[in-house]
């Protein structure tokens, strides 16, 4: 598996901006992911729903880089929502207790849904 | 008559007449003599005829012209009348030689004026003829060299090893690289009874034909000797005696050969004036020092015999002069100083091949004229890793006997490597390890977190250990045994403290109390069944093991 940059895209849903994540979450996406997210929160959405669907790789700095966006968000009262996590993200979300702070969805309509339909970790 | 002299030598001046062309037309044919009725011309070098032709615009008269020369002479009793020197390019090539008009008629104004043009047509067209038979000769020259080469090349790769030997517990690793198409060097392994191995390395001083053939007659004579003398002295003292009568003048072979029983790793060996031999011990790098003259040298002659021990992990250098005699671009030597240093950073393995053939091209950079054949063979005596620390104190206690491990104790190396520190090439080791464990039977969700847990550790070697000093390695060995899968990840961080796993604060982080950062090795630990870290003077090693249980059977 070779390395894939990151890119990411927004798309406005309701309330919630929904990022498109694309690529490896490594240090590398550190300024990419801070800009993508500062732009999805400009408008002031409820939610922002991290979509993972596409993203291969997440090592220790891309867990801080999303420690340090669920930290701004918490600061600015803003729901953080993860889909598209493979079963290897679940569990490392869960060991990192970062699920705890961001509830993992099995789909888009889920998260946004607030339904109560997480993501197994098979 | 008319000659044209086909060459004037640059060196020597020696004219002779090779080629006869036409006469002019004012020169009636004739019967001309046979070539071989046509007596060499020798113009000496510090003839005053030499200077004069060169400079001579046209035909000229033999008869009339005042000079002291020999060849003059010569031409005079030849009877020649005219001579019109051939020009090219400022050098005299020939001569264009004429005896008596047939008429007996003096040569006119005219037929000069034609053998003059004749002449200056003619001189380029004698130069290129020149050349072309030049190059032909060169060509046919090459063509022999070329075919000299391929019967030695032939010779050579009959007689070197096709593979290295498969030692249960012991991975042999060797490389080969001739100067030219062939060079002097060569390298064997010689099965022995009770299980034991002859090691041979050795360079024939010259190269192409000869050398190959001395090469390929001392490996028949040492693979004659060994198996019925054993003793490394005793196969060297009879190689010698067996090559000194029959070696080529200004030629001889170094040499060494050893013994190595691969079950408890003792190793007996002479030398005959080879590179000595390196290992990596906890005291530093040591050499096998042994005594001896080169094979074919003097006849007679004793050589002194060693005995070494190699434990597990070490790993043992037996290489030629075209490492250490290397030179970069500033003229620099590569030296044993060098190889030595880089022996003592290296953890060893069979990625220490790899480690110093990299070291060679950065030390010599690209574009590098070879000056000699790089021989190097590394004997990497596998650790028994993954051992419980329990089991390393009983084999520490148990170490020197000659016992045999069971198949379920037994490690099996899927992977060695070294990786420069630069940042990405934890991705680079996390895929080479994936790759190495394809066939180990664990569940995906394992082998993903196995992948995680190199890809961390693997950072952190490339960040803390190493620093992201691109020269220093960063070396992984994967292996495998009947219960754990193991990856070994060695950088050059030695000497620093280990740093505890500790569980990150996720509240702090988020409200801003701590960096976000500090989950590697909370992550690896967490990734793998067990973790440990090791820390020397030099190095920084870190071991994963993932448990193989029964239901995913382990090894296919």
């Amino acid at each position: 598996m070779s390395s894939q940059q990151f890119q990411g895209e927004i798309r406005q849903r309701a309330g919630a901006a929904v990022l498109d994540l694309t690529g490896d979450i490594d240090g590398n996406a550190e300024q990419a992911l801070r800009a993508l997210y500062a732009e999805a929160t400009a408008g002031g959405p409820a939610t922002v729903v991290l979509n993972f669907e596409a993203v291969n790789y997440i090592n220790s700095t891309g867990i801080a880089l999303i420690v340090g966006l669920l930290a701004e968000a918490r600061k600015a009262r803003r729901a953080v929502l993860a889909i598209g996590l493979s079963p290897h993200y679940q569990e490392i979300f869960q060991v990192t207790r970062l699920a705890d702070f961001m509830p993992m969805f099995a789909d888009e309509e889920s998260a946004l849904a607030g339904a109560a339909s997480p993501a197994t970790t098979s | 008559m008319a000659t044209i002299l086909t060459r004037v030598r640059r060196t020597g001046r020696r004219a002779d007449r090779s080629d006869r062309k036409a006469p002019p037309e004012a020169a009636r044919p004739a019967p001309v003599p046979e070539r071989s009725d046509v007596p060499p011309l020798d113009i000496a070098p510090t003839d005053p005829l030499l200077a004069y032709l060169q400079s001579s615009p046209g035909p000229v008269d033999v008869e009339k012209l005042p000079l002291d020369s020999p060849a003059l002479e010569q031409m005079r009793t030849m009877g020649l009348r005219l001579v019109v020197p051939l020009v090219a390019q400022g050098e005299l090539i020939g001569l264009l030689n004429l005896g008596p008009r047939l008429s007996e008629q003096e040569y006119s104004t005219d037929d000069r004026k034609l053998l003059e043009n004749l002449a200056a047509q003619a001189a380029p067209a004698v130069r290129v003829a020149q050349l072309v038979r030049e190059q032909e000769a060169e060509a046919r020259r090459r063509e022999r060299v070329e075919h000299e080469l391929q019967v030695a090349q032939l010779i050579q790769q009959n007689f070197l090893p096709k593979t290295t030997p498969d030692l249960p517990g012991w991975q042999v690793a060797a490389y080969y690289q001739p100067q030219r198409a062939v060079g002097g060097d060569f390298y064997d392994f010689i099965d022995l009874p009770e299980g034991h191995m002859g090691l041979v390395i050795g360079d024939v001083t010259d190269k192409g034909v000869p050398a190959a053939l001395v090469m390929a007659a001392t490996r028949s004579v040492l693979r004659a000797a060994a198996p019925r003398l054993i003793a490394p002295s005793e196969v060297l003292a009879r190689v010698n005696d067996i090559m000194c009568p029959d070696m080529p003048p200004n030629m001889f072979v170094t040499c060494l050969y050893g013994v190595l029983d691969p079950r408890t790793g003792h190793f007996r060996y002479s030398n005959a004036g080879h590179n000595l031999p390196y290992t990596r011990t906890e005291d530093g790098v040591v050499e096998f020092r042994a005594t001896g003259l080169p094979l074919g040298l003097m006849a007679d002659m004793t050589y002194e015999e060693k005995e070494a021990d190699l434990g597990p992990g070490q790993t043992m250098l037996l290489s030629s002069d075209g490492l250490v005699e290397a030179h970069s671009p500033d003229g620099e030597m590569f030296g044993f100083p060098r190889l030595r240093q880089l022996m003592a950073e290296h953890p060893g393995g069979i990625s220490l091949l790899d480690h110093l053939l990299a070291e060679l091209r950065r030390f010599t950079g690209p574009g590098w004229d070879q000056e000699d054949d790089v021989t190097l063979v590394t004997l990497w005596r596998a650790s028994t890793l993954p051992m419980s620390h329990e089991e390393a104190g009983a084999a520490a206690q148990t170490q020197g006997e000659a016992t045999a491990p069971t198949d379920r104790e037994e490690s099996r190396v899927l992977a060695d490597f070294s990786l420069p520190s630069v940042s990405g090439n934890e991705r680079l080791a996390m895929d080479r390890v994936t790759e190495a464990v394809a066939d180990v039977q664990i569940d995906d969700s394992r082998r993903e977190r196995l992948k995680t847990a190199v890809s961390e550790a693997a950072m952190n070697a490339i960040e803390h250990g190493n620093k992201f000093q691109a020269e220093l390695p960063v070396a992984v060995m994967v292996s495998v045994n009947g219960r754990d899968l193991s990856v070994r990840i060695t950088d050059h961080g030695g000497g620093r403290q280990i740093p505890e796993a500790e569980t990150p604060d996720l509240d702090a982080k988020l409200e801003g109390l701590q960096t976000p950062r500090g989950w590697g090795l909370f992550l690896i630990k967490n990734m793998v069944d067990e973790m440990h870290v090791t820390s020397d003077d030099t190095h920084h090693t870190v071991d994963l093991v993932l448990h193989l249980d029964e239901a995913e059977g382990g090894e296919p």
